[in-house]
């Protein structure tokens, strides 16, 4: 083979022409590996037609050094020994593509990371070094160009969740011009923030940012609303998903529904509504969550429905001026094609009968903090009046309790960052509505990191609310003594002072932690993405890319991410519009070619795979008995290739040949039952 | 045998590309010190090691192969790492009718931001292998009487 010219990319290994790049990284590397002697051995390798080392490979020089010599030397493949594939593998892929080699004849061996940063001991980091080397070398050998693989871009977006995060996702979309389909399984839109009443730090009402919000997506002509509605089957990949969405019945004519509420307002079943009010309010058996529900039509909840229950009734349905109401109706479903989907499923509270020490729901006077978050809300059951559970009392000393199921190993180990300032919105909130109560905040750290949220703290401070450090041990009603006759008495260490404390208060607030939706697993395991240990959908990255998931065209915002507040939840849900919108104005978008290929002629039709794929991208062609990889719907994980008992399926960039000569290279010095002593 | 005490062992380490390679990037990166024993390969997920890259492994000279994936939950690919776990089981009691210690195979998680537990886990091997001493893949599996032909341990290789 002549030196200037490009061999083709099927040669034999033998006829490979490799060239490795030492890297010193400055003296990150050089200084625990002999990188001269790496270079000048790899120079005597076989395969190896030149080696190199440089100061920094990844330097502009250093780049251009490889692509010069792919073209003097006629090179087909590069190895570089260096930082870590994480950090540069994109840098080389590049300098390769551009001297005209495929970027996939390239092979990385990380000497810094895994090597030099790793031990101080030079000989045996250098002997790693070659080894890692070799391993590199005998694995790009075998390496095969690889294309990136194109697919066109349907622009309608299905956002899942109506909450902050998915009502922001849903209207920058629906702005941009672009189709939403936004589907909620609650019967209005607007999620958690919906409940609140004040929210901080700026104590701006809830309701007054979040309302119009939902009316705009409502009258949106790019958005689709469907609420009380499931996402039940998704399948295709990237660009081009099919999602079947059930929408259950309301039992009322969205057609003809005006949203007068008359047969709210006459239906004679009234019951608890542990829902929205959480257990604090009531509802009647045809309801909306709160009268600004968007959409307008109310749902039939049939378990307290007479006309379900008992067969007779149908009040709503004589009152009804418009005849909306349909007895008869039956869920239906309907088909989606969608590009991208967004998922903004949110979070639940912790259930606060977990911490049986707190008394919730044995006490009647300890509160949830959402049940609080209702009884402020000048709409919620209350009027916005704090009384005790009789409904008429004013309590005149309030405990809130931080860190309720959150930074506990039996619960929760994380925090569940929103609920320190909640309890200082509390606090602010008690003094607004009963001036002379006295509060305290028992807390672990205050956690205040965000913008103006220690200037809150600092206000409330001010206000004369006191603060007692340490963790709550137990609420109780036996009173020791006289001055705590009546009350209850929350007991805690105040680790500032080192002393046991007894305070007796007329109101106990749980601060109870954000959790994962109960069904989030389910969810997840729909749409094909993963969830961490506690439930929370898993993203890309943790700090470089927070809303996309390892399934291209599957993006998560807001809190089921991971608990969060609202301006963080904004955010995502801003950012996830933003990369969906880049995604649809390239119309295709390039995939990585590492996935795998089923060779039909070794396929025994054995089915095994068909099981093995998370992602259901193979599929089994029943007439000829052969299975078949989706190229677009594989992520490239491998398990299937491992799993074919066949060795029918290959892993391109990760083939069974290459990982096995990967393996050889590495244990160059190595002889098969030989005694070997360093 | 008493192996002399500077035996220094050579472990083949495949780390699953999401979490146990970041993992081994961030010991790195945190100048986290651990034994040079283990000479890496990144795989896309710990689901994609076929017993016989282990098999493979053990017979070119390795004294030991760590598997190292994302923890159970947090598989990039759902639940690769499951699949993996119960590939493993199963190799390993072949394994151990070769007459091949337990030790000298393992399966750990490590998340990308436990780079110290992916480091102590090749210090832990290294010592349980140094007091092992080296494998004799000839001599072990001859003297374990198995029929060897059954595996396909030449399969691609
Ligand atoms: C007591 C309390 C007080 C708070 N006060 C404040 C405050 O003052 N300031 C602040 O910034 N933050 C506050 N927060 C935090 C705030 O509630 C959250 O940050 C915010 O609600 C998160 O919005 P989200 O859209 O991510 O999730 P959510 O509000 O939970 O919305 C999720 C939506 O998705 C829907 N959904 C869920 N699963 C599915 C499914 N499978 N299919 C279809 N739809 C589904 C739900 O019905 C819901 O509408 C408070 C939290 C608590 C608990
Ligand atoms: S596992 Fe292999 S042989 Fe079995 S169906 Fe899949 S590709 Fe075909
Ligand atoms: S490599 Fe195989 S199992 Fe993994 S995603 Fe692709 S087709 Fe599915
Ligand atoms: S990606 Fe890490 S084990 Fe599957």
């Amino acid at each position: 083979m002549s030196n200037d010219q490009i061999p083709p990319p099927h040669a034999s290994p033998d006829e490979e022409r490799v060239g490795v790049y030492v890297c010193h990284c400055g003296s990150n590397i050089a200084r625990t590996i002999a990188v001269e002697d790496v270079a000048l051995w790899s120079e005597q390798q076989e395969h190896v037609v030149v080696a190199r080392d440089y100061k920094f490979m990844c330097s502009s020089l250093g780049q251009e050094l490889i692509e010069q010599d792919i073209q003097a030397k006629g090179l087909s493949r590069i190895v570089v020994a260096a930082c870590s594939p994480h950090m540069h593998e994109r840098t080389f892929r590049g300098a390769c593509q551009r001297a005209g080699l495929n970027p996939y004849l390239f092979e990385m061996a990380n000497i810094r990371e895994l090597t030099s940063w790793a031990t101080d001991d030079r000989e045996a980091a250098t002997s790693k070094a070659k080894a890692q080397v070799k391993g590199a070398i005998e694995r790009a050998v075998l390496q095969e160009p690889l294309e990136p693989l194109f697919v066109d871009i349907n622009p309608n977006t299905l956002v899942v969740g109506g909450g902050i995060a998915g009502l922001t996702a849903a209207l920058e979309l629906a702005d941009s011009g672009y189709h939403v389909y936004l589907v909620d399984r609650d019967s209005s839109i607007g999620g958690q923030m919906a409940k609140l009443d004040k929210t901080f730090p700026t104590l701006d009402c809830a309701a007054c940012i979040l309302t119009p919000k939902m009316v705009d997506a409502a009258n949106h002509p790019n958005i689709t609303l469907m609420t009380w509605s499931e996402v039940v089957a998704v399948d295709g990949f990237v660009g081009n998903f099919s999602v079947q969405v059930r929408h259950k019945p309301r039992y009322v004519i969205e057609d003809l529904c005006t949203g007068c509420g008359t047969c709210i307002e006459k239906c004679p079943s009234r019951v608890l509504d542990q829902h929205f009010e959480v257990g604090l309010g009531y509802h009647k058996a045809i309801d909306r969550n709160f009268p600004q529900a968007v959409p307008k039509y109310p749902v039939i909840d049939t378990t307290h429905c007479t006309y379900f229950q008992r067969g007779k009734c149908r009040a709503c349905q004589v009152v009804c001026p418009t005849n909306a109401i349909d007895f008869t109706q039956k869920e239906t479903f309907e088909q989606l094609e969608v590009g991208n989907i967004i998922l903004a499923t949110g979070y639940e509270q912790f259930d606060a009968r977990r911490v049986p020490q707190y008394g919730y729901g044995r006490l009647a006077n300890v509160f949830t903090s959402m049940e609080f978050e209702r009884m402020v809300n000048a709409a919620g059951p209350t009027s916005g009046q704090v009384v005790l559970r009789d409904g008429v009392t004013a309590p005149q000393s309030v405990g809130i309790i931080h860190c309720v199921g959150s930074r506990d190993k039996n619960y929760n180990e994380y925090c569940s960052r929103a609920c320190c300032m909640a309890a200082l919105k509390f606090a602010h909130l008690v003094h607004e509505r009963v001036p002379d109560a006295e509060v305290y905040n028992f807390y672990i750290d205050i956690r205040a990191a965000g913008k103006h949220y220690e200037e809150f703290y600092h206000r409330v401070l001010e206000e004369g609310t006191h603060f007692i450090r340490g963790r709550v041990a137990e609420v109780t009603d036996a009173a020791r003594g006289p001055g705590e006759e009546g009350s209850l008495i929350i007991q805690a260490e105040d680790t500032l002072i080192g002393k046991q404390r007894r305070i007796p208060v007329d109101m106990v607030i749980l601060m109870v932690g954000m959790e994962a939706r109960h069904d989030s697993r389910n969810v997840a395991s729909t749409f094909g993405l993963g969830c961490d240990f506690e439930g929370w959908f898993t993203e890309r990255h943790a700090k470089l890319d927070p809303v996309v998931t390892m399934t291209e065209g599957i993006l998560i915002a807001g809190a089921c991410q991971g608990p969060k507040a609202i301006p963080e939840s904004v955010a995502q849900g801003s950012a996830a519009a933003a990369r969906v919108s880049g995604l649809i104005g390239r119309r295709t978008i390039k995939l990585e070619p590492v996935r795998a290929s089923i060779e039909a002629a070794a396929c025994s039709g054995c089915r095994i795979c068909n099981n093995v794929c998370p992602y259901h991208a193979i599929v089994f062609h029943e007439e000829i008995k052969i299975s078949e990889v989706i190229t677009a719907l594989c992520q490239g994980c491998g398990a299937c290739v491992a799993a074919c008992p066949s060795a029918a399926i290959t892993g391109a960039h990760f083939t069974r040949e290459q990982v096995l000569s990967q393996i050889d290279g590495l244990l160059w010095d190595m002889q098969p039952g030989v005694l070997v002593l360093a | 045998m008493a192996e002399p005490t500077t035996f220094q062992p050579v472990i083949i380490g495949f780390l699953c590309n999401w979490c146990s390679y970041r993992a081994a990037d961030l010991a790195g990166t945190a100048r986290t010190h651990y034994a040079p024993t283990m000479r890496p390969i990144r795989v896309m997920c710990t689901a994609r090691v076929e017993p016989e890259f282990v098999l493979k492994a053990l017979r070119s000279g390795a004294d030991g192969v760590l598997i190292a994936g994302c923890h159970p939950g947090e598989c990039h690919y759902v639940e690769g790492n499951i699949k993996a776990l119960r590939r493993f089981l199963l190799l390993k009691r072949m394994l151990t009718q070769f007459g091949i210690e337990p030790q000298r195979v393992q399966l750990v998680w490590a998340a990308a931001s436990e780079g110290h537990q992916l480091a102590a886990a090749v210090d832990r091997m290294t010592e349980e292998l140094r007091a092992l001493g080296p494998l004799h893949w000839q001599q072990t599996v001859l003297r374990a009487k198995v029929d060897i032909p059954l595996i396909k341990l030449e399969v691609g290789g």
